[in-house]
């Protein structure tokens, strides 16, 4: 350990944030968006009123820039400038087809239906193809798993697709060679493994529920007796299998039905975000808290959590707890319920004394009506607990349903890797064929696996990239991406998806289908047939009704639909016995917890190449391209620790650098660090970013590790986040006038379930903030055709980041990289706003998409000279690229800091594989040029003109934009404002309605529905 | 005092105040007509294409209609570029041996495709839509020039802006009958302004000159 470091213990000096923290009454009724905001000496609303509020003047290289200079180069531009405007449109050629496919129409986009895996199950997609390029990623709306929504990672799969430091060509140590050699190679080694039956022979997949893929690797094993299958997903279930088994005896599966939920009790778990039905519950949860009037009813969450989640920022209660201490509350709660074994009256430490009686008051109030549900990080021993507070509250078969397994052969996966590591150490393996992963990057710290691996003869890598794994061994094949392979998947709920190519391999990969046909001597079997095949068996053995009109009709209805009928699992009747649920396992240790969370933007790593999701804000902390320690605000000050102080964290003699990020919402003594960062071979966007989290992950403790260790370094490392990148100013001033008191403009409206029946207006403007007819100009006449408008509602908005990543693919929207985005040029066109209400170290955190809000009274449109950004009678506030001289008049007087200006050359025009991602409906933007959210008019337009075709008007739900399609659930809302039918009017007359920043008189069209909390009466403060 | 300037001087400012204002002018009328040309527009250039295909011969002569080949012309904002094996639907019978359809007969046997020199073009940032075009009445021949008279395609009108604005603000000037938007060569009639009138009533054209109606 390096001589400056020094072992942090509680008892450090504390600092000016524990002085404050503990300030009796300091809970704020005011909004705050980091911890410099909250600590309050009012620089931040101050820089709020400036566009770039840390004013940075970057990129002046060494010495800056003087006034000489800058006028020298003004000129030259301003000359120079002038010439670019004679150039000439480029010749261009047309090459029409040979032979056009039937349905294609030049202009007209194609959907089809397809699956996602991820983590090995699916969710139902409908991707669009722009002349057989797949340009967007779609839910598809009637499939179960996700009824249209998606999240962030099924978003951000089509740039993957399209990566270009994808593996290309198959290679032999390094060096590029053919297929014909791989397959010779391998066919040598095969041989030898036939005579020995295989002995020698281990595959290495993440997790498998596709029903054809396990097909293909059983047939592989009988003729391969000796051969083992080994699985394992970094980000894996164990968890979850172990406490099913635990509970029923055997492995299941748990499915909730949260449109039955009333009341909902969240242990540690982020269920509405990376779950296999993650999407699907969002939706249904959404669906219980829509109001509609003051005498709607809404469903109620109780959330315990070591650190703020997307699940726990809609919680009516917000529980921080240390994740190692939910053991120990759940065992409390499960006795509260009444269930008999595996229960202690003993609350942990830090549970306030009523909040068990309360909740299990709730719970037992709303028997058959609640759900328990608990996450992955949780040790099975909590998942044997709910499975039996369920049963003790009679949910089972109501709110939560069990089913077989959806994995096709479920097993503990640690074990399973740590087995296959035991038997390449003893050197009992002589060809090992991984397919799909990356252990070397993602094994639990304690598990060997390079060591071990080198002591097979043969290791051959299928995957996306040339990672770490593939870097160690003596084949690396591309894989496939799943918008290029035929193939199959489970969803959440067992219902299988035809995963059908939306164009042909870009680099000739095979999929994992193909591999397993190679390694069985079929190598030239296409995966089309082998999926079809292994259906056409399963319907003439009677397990899928082909109907009365054959195969061929079942398969093209499987595959225009998206899912095979009849394949979702039956429910299974399951008894919970609670007497198995081991006793508690060691008393709650003390001091310092690590929670290694998988990141909420690359997951487990492997979409570390995506550029995308590094430059998303993650939810709460806004870091990008970066991961850090998060650690509450009272801690840090304990341990005397600043945001960007290095700190060393040793586990059991493993260490790991990491930089700290403040966090409230944070547990006490409680610290997060997501996985997914620190890869040393992921591309050009993914190498080097972040701290690798695995190297401290065993397989003891692969989430929650107690007994932690943090030194602090002399170093600092500067963090990115966009917390305080576009502010919006809280306070507002009825006038110019200096004596004028500034007021809150209340920019998050929230309320409880009590106050808005009570009074239902509490959401509304002062009757004096009106601004009706504050204008010089007369008023424009809206009530013809149509008149474009949105809402949001803040009570279902999670905050999951879905459409910003939406918004990107749709919108050909530009990266910027960490510099940029430290800037303050970060140029997403939807952001959610993160606003903290009270206490630093226990604050509410809510959500705010903020996007254009297409004001009528638009500020931007007044100061632009050149009429870039003007006004559409139909209400939208247009922005025209090509007449954008970049003056940022416009950006600069936008109070809702919406408007994003091409600082630099952002759009990438030069790497070729990029072309095909973009939507051609929308322009690529160039240097110089203001942009931002357009309600995606290029839809609009679109529709519109079908619409003038047929002779009829644009329906109701006809349009919508790329961010309320992607939605999980549902919070964005967009229509037309003068049908009175349509959706987004009925919403906008509701009384929650609010426009943000209404005193400016900026008539904005996109409004928000206030946040209504719904708490439990009996749980005080 | 003696005087600053000499007398020569007076004859030497008026011309040059005179030849300055020309000049600048004559700079500026230089501008603009480079502007319009050919040259910069590439209007009414007849441009090289590897098979001399003739709009004339295959509309008026064989009375071809514009949709056999460009199929997606109603209902897609591309009018679509027929395919090698659409020539060849006729082309595996009449004139096989034709040494200027040498070409196609080549694209059709090897699978790759003919590559046309684009004519018409406009900007990337300038999405136009056929479909809607031919719905409200705007015949071909308006942007196309008329194509039924020409031996090799060119480029009829500049497709500035402003060209577009013109019929976008006058419609009525410009719009005819749906049945005759696919005549080859067509004429507007005497009373075009009244038929106009009422063909924009008829057809519920709206005069969209906002931005977003082309750009997005």
């Amino acid at each position: 350990m390096a001589k400056h470091m020094k072992d942090l213990k509680p008892q450090d000096a504390p600092t000016d944030l524990v002085q404050i923290a503990a300030q009796p009454g300091s809970a704020r009724a005011r909004f705050w968006r980091s911890v410099e905001e909250w600590e309050g000496d009012g620089a931040v609303e101050k820089a709020a009123a400036k566009e770039f509020p840390r004013g940075r003047v970057p990129n002046t290289g060494p010495g800056g820039l003087n006034r000489r200079d800058l006028l020298k180069i003004m000129g030259a531009s301003a000359g120079l400038a002038g010439l670019t405007a004679c150039t000439k449109l480029p010749p261009e050629r047309i090459v029409p087809y040979v032979r056009q496919p039937e349905e294609f129409v030049p202009g007209i986009p194609l959907f089809y239906a397809t699956a996602m895996p991820f983590g090995g199950v699916g969710r139902g997609l409908l991707v669009e193809s722009h002349m057989g390029r797949p340009t967007k990623v779609e839910g598809n709306p009637d499939h179960s798993s996700s009824l249209g929504g998606t999240d962030v990672f099924g978003q951000a799969s089509v740039l993957t697709l399209y990566d270009p430091d994808r593996s290309q060509t198959p290679s032999h140590f390094g060096k590029v060679a053919s297929w014909e050699q791989f397959i010779e190679d391998l066919g040598n080694h095969l041989v030898d493994e036939r005579s020995t039956g295989g002995k020698g022979l281990r595959i290495l997949t993440g997790t498998i529920t596709s029903p054809t893929l396990a097909d293909q690797i059983q047939s592989l094993l009988n003729e391969f007796p000796g051969a083992r299958w080994h699985q394992y997903e970094p980000c894996g279930r164990d968890a979850a299998r172990e406490g099913s088994r635990l509970a029923f005896g055997q492995y299941a599966s748990s499915v909730y039905r949260l449109d039955k939920a009333e009341v909902v009790l969240s242990l540690d778990s982020d269920f509405m975000f990376g779950e296999p039905g993650s999407l699907r519950y969002a939706r249904d949860f959404a669906g219980r808290r829509r109001m509609t009037d003051p005498s709607g009813s809404s469903n109620r969450l109780y959330a315990v959590e070591s650190t703020p989640s997307v699940t726990g920022s809609l919680a009516d209660h917000r529980l921080q707890l240390r994740s190692s201490a939910v053991e120990g509350l759940a065992r409390a709660l499960a006795s509260a319920v009444g269930v008999g074994g595996g229960g202690s009256s003993e609350p942990p430490t830090g549970v306030p004394a009523d909040w068990i009686a309360a909740v299990a008051n709730d719970l037992k109030a709303h028997r058959g009506a609640s759900l328990v549900v608990t996450g992955d990080r949780q040790p099975a021993a909590v998942h044997a607990l709910v499975h039996a507070m369920n049963q003790a509250l009679g949910n089972a078969g109501q709110t939560v349903v069990y089913t077989a397994p959806l994995e096709a052969n479920p097993t503990d996966e640690t074990k399973s890797l740590k087995d296959l590591v035991t038997a390449m150490d003893a050197g009992q393996v002589r060809t090992l064929i991984l397919m799909g992963v990356n252990p070397i990057y993602n094994a639990p710290a304690d598990v060997p696996f390079l060591a071990a691996m080198q002591k097979v003869d043969f290791r051959v890598h299928l995957g996306l990239f040339i990672d770490e794994t593939a870097a160690q061994c003596h084949w690396q094949i591309p894989e496939a991406h799943y918008l290029e392979a035929w193939g199959d998947v489970r969803c959440y709920d067992g219902t299988v998806s035809i995963i059908q190519p939306l164009i042909a391999p870009l680099y000739g990969g095979r999929s994992a289908l193909e591999m397993l046909a190679i390694l069985r001597g079929q190598t030239y079997a296409s995966a089309h047939d082998v999926v079809r095949d292994y259906w056409q068996r399963e319907a003439v053995a009677g397990r899928v009704t082909a109907g009365g009109a054959g195969f061929e009709n079942f398969w093209e209805t499987s595959l225009n639909n998206g899912w095979v009928e009849g394949t979702a699992f039956a429910p299974k009747q399951a008894a919970a016995n609670a007497g198995a649920i081991p006793a508690s396992s060691a008393a709650i240790a003390e001091g310092l917890e690590l929670v290694l969370l998988p990141s909420p933007s690359l997951w487990d790593g492997s979409l570390a190449s995506n550029a995308w999701l590094q430059e998303l804000p993650q939810p709460f902390t806004k870091l990008t391209w970066d991961n850090a320690l998060l650690i509450s605000p009272g801690t840090a000050a304990q341990l005397g620790l600043k945001r960007e102080d290095v700190v060393k964290v040793q586990v059991e003699g493993r260490e790991i650098s990491a930089p700290v990020f403040i966090l409230p919402g944070q547990a006490t003594n409680s610290l997060t660090l997501h996985l997914g960062y620190g890869r040393t071979l992921a591309g050009a966007v993914g190498t080097g970013v972040g701290a690798n989290a695995y190297s401290i992950r065993t397989s003891l403790a692969p989430w929650i590790i107690t007994g932690v260790r943090l030194a602090k370094t002399n170093a600092t490392y500067h963090l990115v986040t966009t917390q305080n990148n576009h502010l919006i100013e809280q306070n507002g001033q009825r006038s110019e006038e200096e004596s004028d008191a500034a007021f809150d403009r209340r920019v998050v409206r929230v309320g409880t379930l009590d106050e808005y029946r009570s009074n239902p207006e509490f959401a509304q403007d002062p009757p004096d903030m009106t601004t009706e007819a504050q204008s010089l100009y007369p008023p424009y006449d809206y009530s013809q055709g149509y008149s474009w408008g949105m809402s949001i509602d803040l009570n279902t908005c999670i905050g999951c980041n879905a459409c910003v990543v939406a918004c990107y693919a749709e919108n050909n929207i530009a990266v910027v990289g960490k510099d940029e985005v430290d800037n303050g040029r970060d140029m997403q066109w939807i952001r959610v706003d993160t606003y903290f209400r009270g206490d630093l170290e226990n604050p509410e955190a809510y959500n705010e998409i903020m996007l254009c809000q297409h004001c009528e009274n638009a500020p931007c449109e007044y100061v632009c000279p050149v009429g870039a950004t003007v006004h559409s009678p139909e209400g939208l506030n247009l922005m025209v690229y090509n007449r954008c001289v970049g003056t940022r008049y416009c950006s600069n007087n936008c109070p809702y800091k919406v408007r994003r200006f091409n600082f630099k050359l952002y759009s990438d025009w030069e790497t070729p594989s990029f072309y095909p991602l973009r939507n051609p409906d929308v322009t690529v933007r160039s240097r110089g040029v203001m942009e931002k959210c357009t309600y995606c008019v290029q839809r609009i337009m679109e529709t519109k003109i079908k619409a003038e075709r047929e002779d009829r008007v644009v329906e109701d739900g006809e349009i919508l934009t790329a961010c309320q399609q992607t939605c999980p659930t549902e919070a964005i809302v967009f229509g037309n404002l003068n049908d009175p039918n349509s959706k987004v009017t009925k919403l906008k007359a509701q009384r929650r309605d609010y426009g943000l920043l209404r005193d400016l008189n900026t008539r904005p069209r996109t409004t928000y529905l206030a946040r209504l909390k719904n708490p439990n009466p009996e749980i005080k403060g | 005092m003696p005087q600053l300037f000499h007398r020569s001087m007076n004859t030497i400012s008026r011309v040059s105040i005179v030849g300055v204002t020309l000049l600048i002018g004559g700079l500026g009328y230089l501008a603009w007509a480079v502007n319009q040309s050919p040259y910069y527009t590439r209007a009414k250039l007849q441009l090289e294409q590897p098979v001399p295909f003739s709009h004339k011969h295959h509309t008026m002569d064989d009375g071809i209609d514009c949709r056999y080949c460009h199929t997606s012309v109603e209902n897609s904002g591309f009018a679509g570029i027929p395919s090698t094996e659409t020539c060849m639907t006729c082309h595996s019978q009449i004139w096989t041996n034709s040494v200027m359809l040498e070409p196609v007969r080549a694209s059709y046997a090897t699978g790759h495709s003919l590559e046309w020199a684009r004519v018409n073009a406009l900007p990337d940032f300038v999405y136009f839509n056929h479909s809607i075009h031919v719905k409200k009445g705007i015949g071909c021949t308006t942007c196309h020039g008329q194509l039924g008279e020409m031996p090799i395609t060119w480029k009829e009108n500049t497709l500035y802006m402003r060209w577009c604005i013109d019929c976008h603000k006058h419609p009525e000037q410009y719009v005819r009958h749906r049945e005759d938007v696919f005549r080859p060569v067509y004429d507007p009639p005497k009373d075009q302004i009244a038929m106009g009138r009422q063909l924009v009533k008829d057809y519920k054209i709206r005069s969209l000159i906002t931005c977003d109606t082309c750009h997005r």
